[in-house]
């Protein structure tokens, strides 16, 4: 028995673990392993190395959602934990299964997001010997999750899922694999799964020393031009209520980063939305010029700095985070605080001497609201635009909609025109900007929140790379809609070509692409197809009145481009608002 | 938009260098390169040299030597590795070797604790007595002999083992194998888990 199998139970076990069978088998330990760690849905394909563990399945209270794609799989399992805050359960078969879940695996991996793969492997005795279907999945994903296992015993399987499951959730979230050779799920085993328990080696930091919170709330209280920088941490760390209280009760103005939207309302006065790239100009603005950044559950990523020696060139920077390892790895914090970022804004909170004095700076912030507008050309004889479709479906939705999206231009008007306010309402591909996430993560999305409404914004271009999804969606009547923002195009690349490459548009143009209310027909989903202004809000009103998967083709202007922009390395403050201004900055 | 193009717009004053630190907007400011000693221990078990490794490449430290063996603890190995980095890159790379699920601790050893490599240096084996004799100079002694070669071993600093290489050099050197640096701490401290 291993190590960790012999962690002791809780001594009153629940009804329903009293009511189970033993196990008999490692992949019945594995299931048990999921059970116990309360998993409701994994997303998955078939295949000869998992099949045992699929038997086990079999006899298992858990849902099985078998995806059209392993890739989708776990796009599926990612937005599944991004929704519901717990890991998300992908499963794949060896080599080719298992190679196809890697890019849901690095995008979570990117966005911190809580995912369990679990793969299946060619049996021990040819591990190594280049068999039929193996791959060395451990090797290819271990730079790529917290950790990866390779479970070599049918006594400890159950523990190593068991741990996978714990770690990724702990702490800062992100994906960790377990790899099952065939001989191990197979054999015989009477070893029930441990809990759920981290490495002894996995150490989370809970509250930030009281210290080093005091010096921080002097100079953010010193600071005549403060902002509060808001990132997916927050969302993550369940601290969105704690953020509001802070900002609400101190007055100080909150950015989000992409990844940190919902996590402050972006109705409220004091909501700069978000900056980086393609963020508001008010945003950036505030970004650029600000002298004290309290930055909370961000990593500074590129496309949020723009280059990091013009990133708020003259800000004192507190910088809260659960990973030791993001303090001042991009952005040299002044004041780092350690610790999860739900108990820090409690310890803020209570430490803050008083509110900044920024009656000033927020008036200035206030005229940057109404000189960059996030806006748009609306002549009714132009082709549609895209802003307005995005635009009309928010008004149209309550607040708890959930919008997910591809990666391309249509994912930024998505996160500029629409209003989001609630946390864990937008689900989208940051880090890694994944292609072809939309489609499968609005199925996660949804089966995480069958009662909230869920919407999917893709690009013709993303949309095609996982179109298959459909199926699944149809297969299992999930009443999603997607909206292709449809200009034939790859647009965000056909931008940077013609901003940057003297409009040499080499294979960014799709004038090949089917008709997706077509497409969507013959998948067994309902079509429909936008071209004017006319019939928007009634297309919009019709695909979200049917009780099942539907597709809105919207044809939009071709031409339109996505604004503000920092170009890649740049500095935020000079965003551009058209491409006349490119050539400025 | 109508707000005032990029080069009419409210702007601040200070500047970052390019590791994201705030400096005197005149100074051009980077940190130099230099030498930092980590000591880790890890968990004994297979893979973790390679998960040690690839963080390494894939964060693109320029690391210098790395070995690894095991410890009285069956159960742990502790690793050597010598990088060369900025200071901010030092402390990134203790950061993400702490991270690691199987890595127990991490520590920069300070400037004057123990450092020792082993080279290997097989000469021709045509003047066995001068080889004799140059190795002697070094510390090194014979390990084995033939009649058209000999193999010396050597231990101590790189900076001993390199000049020991050079002298050797007269003897038309055939292979060289070195290790890499072991070091550890001078005084009573240890590599604990909780340090």
């Amino acid at each position: 028995m291993s190590e960790r199998a012999s962690v002791p139970k809780e001594a009153e076990e629940t009804e329903s673990e009293t009511e189970q069978e033993p196990v008999t088998t490692g992949a019945q330990s594995v299931i048990r392993a999921l059970e116990n760690a309360g998993t409701d849905y994994v997303f998955g394909v078939q295949g000869g190395a998992i099949m045992p563990v699929y038997d086990a399945l079999y006899d298992s209270d858990i849902n099985h959602v078998t995806m059209a794609h392993e890739q989708g799989a776990s796009h599926a399992a990612d937005a599944y934990g991004i929704v519901t805050g717990d890991p998300g359960v992908c499963f794949a078969t060896s080599g080719p299964g298992a190679t196809n879940l890697v890019t849901g695996i690095a995008d979570a991996n990117m966005d911190s997001d809580p995912v369990i793969a679990l793969t299946g492997q060619v049996p021990t005795e040819f591990v190594g010997n280049d068999a039929f279907q193996e791959t060395d999945t451990v090797g290819i994903t271990q730079p790529i999750t917290k950790e990866s296992y390779f479970a070599a015993d049918s006594d400890t399987v159950g523990d190593d899922v068991s741990e996978a499951f714990a770690l990724a959730d702990a702490g800062r979230q992100g994906p960790t694999l377990v790899d099952l050779p065939k001989d191990v799920t197979q054999g015989e085993t009477e070893v029930e799964p441990g809990r759920p328990e981290t490495p002894e080696t996995y150490e989370v930091p809970e509250e930030a020393d009281d210290e080093d919170v005091q010096e921080a709330v002097e100079a953010l209280a010193e600071a005549d031009r403060p902002v509060i920088l808001s990132g997916g941490g927050v969302i993550k760390a369940n601290a969105s209520s704690a953020l509001r209280e802070f900002a609400k009760e101190y007055e100080i103005p909150v950015i989000t980063t992409m990844p940190g939207i919902g996590s402050f309302p972006e109705d409220h006065e004091l909501s700069l939305e978000w900056a980086g790239m393609h963020g508001t100009g008010y945003a950036n603005m505030a970004i650029s010029n600000t002298d004290c950044m309290l930055a909370i559950g961000t990593r500074f990523d590129d496309r949020l700095t723009g280059g990091v020696d013009s990133f708020a060139p003259d800000a004192e920077v507190i910088h809260v985070d659960i990973d030791p390892a993001e303090i001042s790895k991009n952005v040299y914090a002044d004041y780092p605080l350690i610790g999860d970022a739900r108990n820090v804004l409690r310890q803020l909170f209570d430490a803050m001497p008083r509110a900044p004095d920024a009656d000033e700076w927020r008036d200035q912030c206030q005229t940057w609201k109404d000189e960059y507008p996030m806006d748009y050309d609306t002549p009714d004889d132009e082709p549609l635009k895209p802003q307005y479709v995005v635009e009309q479906f928010s008004e149209m939705t309550p607040d708890d909609t959930i919008v997910c999206t591809g990666v391309g231009q249509h994912q930024m008007w998505a996160s500029q025109f629409w209003e989001y306010t609630e946390p864990r309402t937008w689900v989208s591909s940051h880090g890694l900007g994944t292609m072809g996430y939309g489609v499968p993560a609005a199925i996660g999305a949804k089966l995480a929140a069958p009662d909230q409404e869920v919407v999917c914004f893709d690009g013709d271009g993303s949309f095609l790379m996982t179109v298959q999804g459909l199926s699944v969606a149809v297969r299992e009547q999930l009443d999603i809609t997607y909206v292709v923002l449809n200009n034939e195009a790859v647009g965000m690349v056909r931008q940077w070509q013609d901003g940057f490459y003297e409009g040499r548009r080499m294979a960014s143009e799709y004038p090949w692409i089917p008709q997706f209310d077509k497409l969507a027909e013959a998948f067994g989903a309902r079509g429909f197809t936008l071209e004017s202004y006319d019939n928007v809000e009634e297309t919009i009103q019709e695909a979200r009145d049917y009780d099942g998967p539907s597709v809105i083709d919207a044809h939009i202007d071709p031409g339109e481009n996505v604004f503000p922009m920092v170009p890649s390395g740049g500095d935020n403050g000079l965003f551009a608002l058209n491409e006349d201004q490119l050539d400025m900055i | 938009m109508p707000g005032p193009a990029p080069d009419e717009r409210m702007r601040p004053k200070g500047r970052r260098n390019t590791q994201g630190i705030r400096v005197d907007p005149e100074a051009e400011v980077t940190h130099e390169p230099r030498q930092a000693v980590l000591s880790a221990l890890v968990k004994h078990r297979p893979g973790v040299l390679s998960e040690v490794s690839a963080l390494f490449s894939r964060r693109q430290f320029n690391i210098e030597s790395l070995t690894v063996g095991p410890t009285v603890d069956d159960d742990t190995a502790r690793m050597t590795i010598l990088i060369e980095e900025p200071e901010p890159g030092i402390d990134q790379a203790k950061k993400q070797l702490r991270k690691l699920v199987p890595v127990v601790s991490v520590r920069e050893l300070e400037g004057e604790a123990v450092r020792r490599e082993l080279a290997l240096v097989k000469v021709s084996g045509e003047k066995p007595d001068d080889v004799n004799a140059v190795a002697d100079m070094y510390d090194g002694q014979a390990v084995d002999a033939s009649t058209d070669s000999v193999t010396v071993e050597i231990t101590g600093s790189k900076q001993k083992i390199d000049a020991a290489i050079e002298a050797f050099k007269q003897f038309d050197v055939q292979e060289i194998v070195r290790t890499g640096a072991a070091a550890l701490e001078r005084g009573p401290k240890t590599l604990e888990k909780d340090v």
